[in-house]
């Protein structure tokens, strides 16, 4: 949890060394006022232009002279003032020069750890190191770090949150990774462009602006609206590309490990039983290659994609080993909708299924792309049964299961009846499945 | 109230614990002050739309045009009868593990919390409901969806809950 403000403990104080971020930090802050000042120019771009025909050389030097050394001392401040310390079972942040924010995010509760080197960091050999928790935000991950110390860190921080003793955590150095699936830049590309959304959005950025420019002959209009459309274009094709290139997947005893990039590279540890929810989403077209993408809910982390594309065989394995006991049910043992809910949903009432094991909630979704929602039933952190008038008359009602991502996983057009024990047994479930989940602290 | 005393539905086991006296939850309703705090707030704001919807056109344009005062008061009349509806099918149970709150009429809502989800629970009494007499019981687990609200209690109740539900989240806490 993250308690701005809160007190440092008086016996702790003692033996914690404080650390400063990277020395490059400074460079990043820097912009901070260029920033300001390009905001000013587009907020008010008549006012800008009258102030720059006024601009003297004179004046101009006077105003880098001035700016230039503010934004260092701004940047060197906010560097020098910003300090790290691991404790016992803390990570404490302390910041700011005016605004003093004091952070001390408890290592039990660590949801997953991200290290991203952006590709300019790389260039630096710098890294930035996030630590996801309920609550947590931009401001509390660590920027930057040099890219060595960012590992050990990361090692320390394990290996604490494991429940090592504080002693030897830092000694025990990066857990032994095994690779569990790597994806080839070829089938991902091909996956990529077998993917409707990328088709969807190239055909949108080629049409619409011809179109638009038939129609209005205005050439602002046309840039406003094609240059916004070429950009969603290439970010959901070679932007993905590039962020899912060399997508491995791997496993340690410090949990599971994702690492992917072409040129920022990301690298994401999500320590055992924090997963919350599994998705095998099935879009149409990978359907006749088997391929299925596998999409994960982790509380506080933005990640959501654990396997960009793989077979659904070896995918389905690694499920089985980010949810310890949990295997995939096939599509025979969903039990489908009864056919009178054809009357609520048409046509894709088809695509509802649901499968309750004795580990997970799993329940189907979706007609051309098949989505198989998977949730533990210890995750599981309130039931509800939903009917509304016209599901009634068709004696049919929904199930929903919320979990501590933030995320509602629904079992549509249940039998009404059937809804009702399942309601009743899922509650019981999920009471009992906590009783042999694994403890916050993995290790200990 | 018409709730009669929760403790009496509850029969306390030998190590404290809290069982249902039969297999079917023990459902508990709402006391009356929320229909009455919902009614009055309905007939005060659609009776100031029926005046000025009557009124005005009435003087202005002549008496025959007071009749659009109509609609507000058909929809009083139906809202009168549809608040009793709603604050009817508003019910609640603690079970021995879990707490079952139902509602709606049209579009029900049965909602399961087990106790060793919750992180929170919340006592709130706005000006208008603390006139009424009333509070609501908020319970909040780590799932922002999970909306487990009991309005228009009385506020001793709603204390007593609260207490109740904090200590056996206490006893049983589970977390994420």
């Amino acid at each position: 949890m993250t308690s701005p403000g809160a007190a440092q403990a008086p016996e702790a104080a003692a033996e914690i060394t404080e650390r400063r971020l990277h020395p490059v930090t400074p460079l990043r802050r820097a912009w901070a006022p260029v920033a300001v000042l390009f905001g000013w120019a587009v907020h008010d771009p008549d006012g800008a232009q009258r102030q720059l025909t006024r601009l003297t050389t004179t004046t101009l030097l006077i105003g880098l002279a001035v700016l230039i050394p503010a934004a260092a001392l701004y940047g060197f401040c906010s560097w020098w003032f910003t300090h790290f310390a691991v404790t016992g079972n803390e990570l404490r942040i302390r910041t700011g020069l005016v605004f003093r924010r004091t952070a001390h995010i408890r290592l039990e509760r660590i949801q997953a750890i991200d290290v991203t080197q952006p590709l300019l960091a790389r260039v630096a050999g710098v890294a930035k190191l996030k630590l996801d928790v309920i609550g947590t935000d931009k401001k509390d991950e660590l920027a930057f770090l040099g890219a060595d110390e960012a590992r050990t860190l990361r090692a320390e921080l394990l290996a604490r949150a494991a429940g090592f003793a504080p002693e030897t955590a830092h000694e025990v150095g990066e857990a032994p990774v095994r690779q569990l699936l790597r994806v080839p830049p070829g089938v991902l590309a091909l996956a990529l462009v077998l993917t409707g959304a990328t088709w969807g959005s190239l055909a949108a950025a080629l049409v619409v602006p011809p179109v638009l420019w038939l129609v209005t002959h205005s050439l602002w209009t046309v840039l406003a609206v094609a240059l916004p459309l070429l950009g969603a274009a290439g970010a959901s094709s070679a932007g993905r590309f590039v962020a899912e290139y060399d997508w491995t997947v791997g496993e340690s005893p410090d949990g599971l490990r994702i690492d992917h990039g072409l040129l920022d590279q990301a690298h994401e540890t999500v320590p055992p039983g924090r997963v919350q929810t599994v998705r095998i989403v099935e879009p149409l077209l990978w359907r006749r290659r088997g391929w299925v993408r596998v999409e994960l809910d982790v509380a506080g982390s933005s990640n959501s994609v654990l396997v960009p594309v793989a077979p659904r065989a070896l995918a389905e394995e690694v499920v089985a080993r980010v949810l310890p006991g949990v295997s995939v049910p096939g599509p025979a043992a969903l039990s489908p909708a009864p056919r009178r809910a054809r009357w609520c949903v048409p046509l894709w009432w088809r695509g509802y299924g649901l499968a309750v094991t004795d580990a997970v909630f799993a329940a189907r979704s979706g007609l051309l792309e098949r989505s198989l929602a998977l949730v533990p039933h210890a995750k599981v952190q309130s039931v509800r049964m939903t009917q509304g008038p016209w599901e009634r008359a068709r004696g049919v009602a929904d199930v929903c299961v919320d979990t501590g991502a933030n995320k509602t996983v629904r079992a549509r057009l249940r039998d009404a009846d059937e809804a009702r024990e399942l309601l009743a047994a899922q509650a019981e479930r999920s009471r009992t499945g906590r009783r042999d989940a694994r403890p916050d602290r993995w290790m200990a | 109230m018409d709730t009669g005393s929760p403790q009496n539905t509850w029969l306390v086991g030998p190590q404290g614990t809290v069982e249902a006296a039969g297999g079917e939850p023990e459902w508990i309703a709402l006391p009356p002050g929320l229909l009455r705090m919902r009614r009055l707030l309905l007939v005060v704001w659609l009776g100031l739309i029926a005046l000025a919807a009557g009124l005005l056109p009435g003087l202005l344009a002549g008496p025959a045009w007071a009749a659009f005062a109509l609609p507000p008061l058909a929809l009083m009349a139906w809202g009168w009868v549809m608040t009793e509806r709603n604050w009817r099918s508003w019910r609640y149970a603690e079970r021995a593990d879990d707490l079952l709150i139902s509602r709606g009429v049209l579009w029900r809502e049965e909602t399961v919390v087990p106790y060793g989800r919750m992180q929170l629970v919340e006592v709130t009494s706005g000006p208008v409901e603390r006139h009424f007499g009333l509070a609501s019981v908020q319970l909040h687990t780590a799932a922002a969806a999970t909306d487990a609200t009991i309005p228009g209690l009385d506020p001793a109740e709603a204390e007593r809950l609260r207490d109740r539900l904090t200590e056996l989240g206490e006893a049983r806490s589970a977390g994420l």
